[in-house]
């Protein structure tokens, strides 16, 4: 197991490697020039613009720009934005709120969307499943900058005006937890759909297992049959989904965090990408790929926890 | 047209060798697309305590199907259980409601199932699975229940039971998971166990001591045992009774020698005559024209009728009882004398 793990490690340095690159790279080809789109209106002058240019390495072929970039990672400076401020700053405050937003999400993702995917197994075939089938189906095909402002509109704004009180607030982090319950339900909602269909399904399946059948033989209780026997079986591909899913919520966040104007990284992310910051993209698309990586390998990690048939050397 | 008065429902008659389940008219029927499929069609038979009672047949024959009703395991819907009884001492089965039924599983009446690989969960211990039983009804400690799950194991012969009882079902071998199966079988002291094709899984030296280990199990404890199988050679060492099942109904019911010794079934003798033997050596083995019953159509004569080297014109339109043709024998077959007498077609 301990060996598993280092060398699971060590095969992240590369592709952390390839990730930036690939993002530098991509930055990099991006049309327009960072250091015109600083002047905005004003016009630009010779003699700033081959100073900052000569700063920021931006004169240098891709590559030898790259190499300053990466070698100063490895020194713990992830570099600064044209306007001087440290990246590894910009991003250390916003990251916490993305992490507040993702977890809110995979918290809720993991309780309604396996909560509802047990009920509708437990009920195959009949209304409430199909109910569930066809709700969740809807919410896959609606996309979040919809669900987002509708719930943003219904649940925050009208309920308020209705009720007087403020539920769910319909932007920033003031007040904690609350402040996450909304972006984090629009943001969960197409995997909370895809969760609840993934449980059903793969309930439904080990429901027929034959060793369901010989749990049912032995006289166990209902309850047991499938709050044991079954749920521990069929769990084993959710956490999959869900260790997978870490990411993406993460990845997913650029739009919730702008419809609810959250401080997050993925709010500063969408700028930086407009104002060419490359040493805040790259940054900040690194720490996704790490999120990535670490989760995946939490994931696997679990599923010899949960599965005996698995074993890592 | 023979016209032998039909044999009453099995084994009903009192006194002290009162049956200890029998199954009385049991229709059994599942609900597909293709229409309904009637997998028993008026099944009886009767079991006495201590006794070893093989159902034979064929894949599709009904004798699993019997099984999991007898058990009420089936799943309800797709099937249906439009008719019939299960009596266990006196008590039908399929009167009682989910709850009270519960109580007999596994404490009076357990199963066996063919694989048993996939039959145990493979994410527990076999330990907590058979010590799952004594917790589960008996409310015993843990600790208690893994004392008791060493003993099952040592009792059927597991080696290093004490080790073993945290390892997982995938780390045994097909024998020794079958030990494991019958380990909870027997954990209560059952009245009846069903064993459903226990042997079929596994190879031909497992095969003999797995029986054997079923026999020492019965002899020990006196339980009545019904040995669902399709292959004649598990039966003739352990069987006292054989029940024949064809298409959904019981063909032949007779003590296991009277089979041997004798079939009374067309379908009965073809089997007896396709299993290979030493002294047959060099002639081309019998096998039984023709494909099993379509169960969605099933014709109102004989199911068997159209393989059937004794077919005559009324097998097909009239419907068969089980023709009472000896003490303690059923045919279900018209023509049963000629059979018998070993007449062939």
């Amino acid at each position: 197991m301990g060996r598993y793990l280092i060398r699971r490690l060590l095969q992240a340095i590369p592709v952390l490697l390839g990730a930036t690159l690939l993002i530098y790279a991509v930055v990099f080809a991006l049309p327009g020039d960072p250091v015109a789109s600083m002047f905005g209106e004003k016009r630009m002058d010779e003699d700033i613009v081959n100073i900052i240019r000569e700063q920021y390495h931006l004169n240098d072929p891709f590559i030898v720009q790259y190499w300053h970039y990466i070698s100063g990672v490895f020194q713990g400076n992830f570099g600064r934005t044209f306007a001087g401020v440290e990246v590894s700053e910009i991003i250390a405050g916003k990251f916490q709120v993305t992490l507040n937003l993702a977890f809110t999400a995979l918290v809720m993702e993991a309780v309604i969307g396996v909560g509802l995917g047990l009920y509708a197994a437990l009920r195959r075939g009949r209304a409430q499943d199909t109910l569930v089938l066809a709700s969740t189906l809807v919410l896959i095909s609606i996309p979040t900058l919809v669900t987002g402002f509708v719930l943003q509109l219904l649940l925050g704004v009208k309920l308020k005006q209705s009720t007087g009180i403020e539920i769910f607030p319909v932007a920033g982090v003031s007040d904690g937890l609350r402040s996450y319950l909304l972006p984090a339900f629009v943001l969960a909602g197409t995997s909370i759909a895809y969760l609840t269909r993934l449980t059903r399904t793969n309930l439904v399946e080990t429901l027929r297992a034959d060793y369901i059948r010989t749990a049912v033989a032995k006289g166990m209780p209902r309850r047991r049959v499938i709050g044991r026997h079954a749920l521990r079986n069929a769990l084993i591909p959710l956490v999959t989904y869900l260790g997978a899913d870490l990411g993406t919520l993460m990845g997913g966040a650029v739009i919730t965090e702008t419809i609810f104007n959250l401080p997050g990284i993925g709010q500063e992310l969408f700028r930086s990408v407009y104002e060419r910051q490359q040493p805040v993209v790259v940054g900040i698309v690194t720490l996704l790929v790490l999120v990535y990586i670490l989760a995946n390998l939490i994931v696997d990690l679990l599923y010899a926890v949960l599965d005996p048939r698995i074993r890592y050397e | 047209m023979t016209s032998t008065p039909p044999l009453p429902a099995w084994g009903t008659g009192g006194g002290e060798n009162e049956p200890l389940l029998t199954v009385e008219d049991l229709h059994v029927e599942f609900t597909t697309r293709q229409g309904v499929v009637k997998a028993v069609n008026g099944v009886s038979y009767a079991l006495r305590a201590g006794e070893t009672l093989a159902v034979l047949g064929e894949s599709g024959s009904g004798k699993s199907v019997t099984a999991q009703a007898i058990m009420g395991i089936l799943d309800t819907p797709p099937a249906r259980i439009p008719k019939g009884r299960v009596r266990f001492r006196g008590t039908d089965l399929l009167r009682l409601s989910e709850d009270a039924r519960s109580q007999f599983r596994g404490r009076r009446i357990s199963m066996i199932f063919q694989d048993a690989l996939s039959a145990l969960n493979p994410v527990f211990t076999v330990g907590s699975q058979i010590g799952e039983m004594f917790q589960v009804h008996q409310g015993v400690s843990r600790r208690d229940a893994e004392r008791r799950a060493v003993e099952l194991m040592d009792r059927v012969r597991i080696p290093g039971a004490r080790q073993r009882l945290h390892d997982y079902p995938h780390q045994f071998s097909g024998g020794m998971r079958q030990r494991i199966m019958i380990a909870m079988a027997i954990a209560l002291d059952p009245e009846v166990l069903i064993a459903d094709e226990p042997t079929t899984a596994l190879d031909v030296t497992v095969q003999a001591q797995i029986m054997e280990l079923l026999a020492e199990v019965q002899r020990e404890s006196g339980m009545g045992l019904i040995l669902i199988t399709h292959d004649l050679g598990v039966v003739a060492d352990v069987a006292d009774k054989i029940v024949v099942m064809y298409g959904g109904r019981v063909v032949e019911n007779a003590p296991v020698h009277d089979v041997y010794r004798s079939p009374a079934h067309p379908y009965t003798r073809g089997l007896l005559e396709s299993v290979p033997r030493i002294d047959r050596k060099g002639r081309e083995l019998y096998a039984i024209a023709g494909m099993p019953p379509n169960l969605l159509d099933m014709p109102p004569g004989c199911a068997f009728a159209p393989r059937c080297p004794y077919r005559q014109d009324n097998c097909v339109t009239d419907p068969v009882p089980l023709y009472r043709i000896g003490a303690t024998r059923g045919s279900a077959c018209h023509y049963w004398r000629e059979v018998l007498d070993g007449g062939h077609g």
